[in-house]
């Protein structure tokens, strides 16, 4: 079937691979921003920012410290999860009481600062950021060739995301007896923001690392948020992978149209369902 | 509630001292071009357009649009394109023999220059309808999200579309001849000057006059209690939507205007960062202000330009630093803020 449309079967399983990883970044980054949401009633706009904070603080680990991927898989996200920390004390914390607007235009400005003080540094080139050597090669799977790195990348966002859920939506947590609310909101905020730090440590050895990888990725992450709604944390997760692969479906079979399918996906959800796949109210 | 409403309100229609800001703004206005370069002028006139426009929106229907530059960006490349070419080539999709795209063209000559920003204009307000329709049906932050993202995918088209001319942009756009008699491309600029204050002033009115209109005063409403507002029976989202068309055109007549000041559509227009701009110049002179915007888009536009020369890499930087700024301790705006003090309404 796959031969009378004109297209092989390996571009297909290739185009789907790229897609469930873009499906991992949109997940791991649209959960982050539900989290955030849920507890601070704050739409992160900093979060491509971060993602982009993340991969730079593994390239800095490797070039000035020697540290190599799998620490910064875990100092990364901690080290910007404390910048998150310090942006909520410092800024965020004022804003709780006012119009959820202000929120996103505060840290609308926060992502021009950071990513412009990057820009001045790095330029707009990408720098590299090789695949640890533990996950170089790849299978070959019979129908493709499978990158060991790439399927890492999609198991291990996978394994994030579910942990996640796992812990967020499990009710004892909930339960807010002898809880330091301002501190947990603290805590959540400086949490969503190593998850995208995380995605950004996991997205360097793709993409190269450059200043404004996260600012395109975030307008697309926010789409992914609408058309999931962010309601639930699962909703997040399915939404990401999902979209991950209808893009990859869309660079096969109509690659015109790839950058902007997702767009075109919430323009269809929101006629159809404005409350989003797997949100409860507006 | 609007008859209590209409007995209770003061019968003044206009604030004086909103009336007086006016004429002193037309004046220097006026006076300007003979004092500083023309082209930086229209550029912050354009921008100030604009500005006035997305305030509509936010400060007074309480709805935030992170993708202002959609309309303003479209417009302008279509009365580019109108003014420099005119023939209209409209993709459609052909099934048979096999999945391709025909184009439909419907032969026209370059237009004069009233006809091309009308023409832009016009595109601008259809958008808006489309966008519109789609973006109020959420709220809040939502509604900042979904306009952002429409606004993002409409960029793809203009890196796509072949009559856009990806990265150049439409050059050397003709101004041409205002209805036939004056000549726009004049080496001092006057013209071309006069031409952009005057629709500045014009739209400036307009908005001025729907703000203060009865459906001026049922968007105020929204913007404050929108599930009260329903409950009076408005039909808050016909509301909305005339709001983000009225704005969505405004937008274009700026974004077409500028096309013909500048000769350029370009892809600067359509991105994000322009949509953030417009955000930025609105919150600096003041959200909801009637001046805010003006100051703000001559602030913002001269902060630019000097900083341009000086340390041109750190634009974005500042730039973040004022939306900080703004959003912590200056939430009023410069306009808002200078109203407050002296105790009127600007």
């Amino acid at each position: 079937m796959l031969e009378l449309l004109g297209i092989s079967p390996q571009a297909l399983f290739g185009q789907l691979l790229i897609g469930l990883i873009n499906g991992s970044f949109y997940a791991l980054l649209s959960l982050g921003l539900a989290v955030i949401f849920g507890m601070l009633n704050i739409i992160n706009f900093t979060h491509g920012a971060q993602y982009m904070l993340g991969a730079f603080a593994a390239y800095f680990l490797l070039q000035y410290a020697g540290l190599g991927y799998w620490w910064a898989l875990v100092l990364a996200p901690v080290l910007v999860g404390i910048t998150g920390v310090i942006i909520e004390r410092l800024f965020l914390q004022w804003l709780y009481k006012l119009d959820h607007l202000y929120g996103l235009l505060l840290t609308f400005g926060l992502a021009l600062i950071i990513e412009g003080t990057f820009r001045n540094f790095f330029g707009s080139s990408g720098l590299p950021y090789s695949v640890p050597s533990q996950l170089t090669g790849g299978q070959n799977l019979g129908f493709m060739f499978l990158p060991n790195y790439r399927g890492w990348v999609v198991v291990f966002s996978l394994v994030v995301c579910l942990t996640t859920w796992f812990v967020i939506e499990r009710p004892t947590l909930v339960r807010a007896f002898g809880i330091n609310v301002p501190r947990m909101i603290t805590l959540t905020y400086g949490f969503g923001v190593a998850l995208a730090a995380l995605a950004g440590v996991m997205a360097a050895p793709i993409y190269s690392v450059s200043p404004q990888m996260g600012s395109n990725l975030i307008i697309v992450v926010f789409a992914v948020v609408v058309i999931g709604g962010m309601g639930s944390i699962m909703g997040a997760i399915v939404t990401g992978f999902g979209l991950g692969v209808i893009e990859g479906l869309t660079k096969v079979f109509f690659p015109e149209a790839s950058n902007t399918v997702i767009f075109i996906v919430m323009a269809i959800v929101l006629l159809i369902r404005p409350a989003g796949l797997f949100g409860r109210t507006t | 509630m609007q008859r209590v409403a209409e007995q209770n309100a003061p019968p003044r229609l206009h604030s004086q001292s909103e009336m007086v800001a006016f004429a002193v703004m037309a004046a220097v206005l006026v006076i300007a071009p003979f004092v500083a370069y023309p082209m930086f002028l229209m550029k912050a006139l354009c921008f100030a357009l604009f500005a006035c426009a997305f305030n509509l929106l936010i400060g007074y229907g309480g709805l935030l649009s992170f993708g202002h530059a959609l309309f303003f960006g479209w417009a302008s490349y279509a009365a580019a394109h109108l003014s420099k070419v005119g023939a209209i080539s409209l993709p459609y999709p052909a099934l048979l023999p096999k999945l391709s795209w025909h184009w439909l063209v419907i032969p026209l000559s370059p237009l004069p220059p009233e006809l091309a920003i009308l023409g832009g204009t016009v595109f601008a307000a259809i958008l808006g309808l489309i966008v519109g329709a789609l973006a109020i049906r959420r709220q809040g932050i939502y509604f900042a999200m979904i306009t952002l993202a429409l606004a993002q995918m409409m960029f793809f088209f203009a890196v796509q579309a072949p009559f856009t001319h990806g990265e150049d942009g439409i050059q050397a756009v003709p101004r041409g001849r205002l209805f036939g008699l004056v000549d726009l491309a004049d080496s001092t600029n006057i013209n071309m000057y006069m031409t952009v204050l005057v629709i500045f002033l014009g739209c400036f009115l307009l908005i001025y006059r729907i703000i203060n209109s009865p459906f001026g005063e049922v968007l105020k409403a929204i913007r404050e209690n929108e599930p009260r507002a329903i409950s009076l029976g408005y039909k808050t989202d016909r509301y909305k939507l005339v709001a983000f068309v009225l704005s969505a055109t405004f937008a274009g007549v700026a974004g077409a205007t500028k096309a013909l000041v500048f000769q350029l559509a370009s892809l600067t227009d359509v991105d994000w960062p322009m949509s953030g701009e417009v955000v930025l110049m609105t919150l600096v002179g003041g959200l909801g202000t009637l001046f805010g915007p003006v100051a703000g888009a001559f602030f913002v536009v001269s902060l630019e330009n000097y900083l341009a020369t000086r340390i041109g890499q750190w634009v974005l930087v500042v730039q973040g630093l004022i939306f900080v700024l703004c959003v912590l301790v200056l939430r009023r705006g410069i306009i808002g803020e200078l109203a407050r003090l002296l105790r009127i309404k600007l």
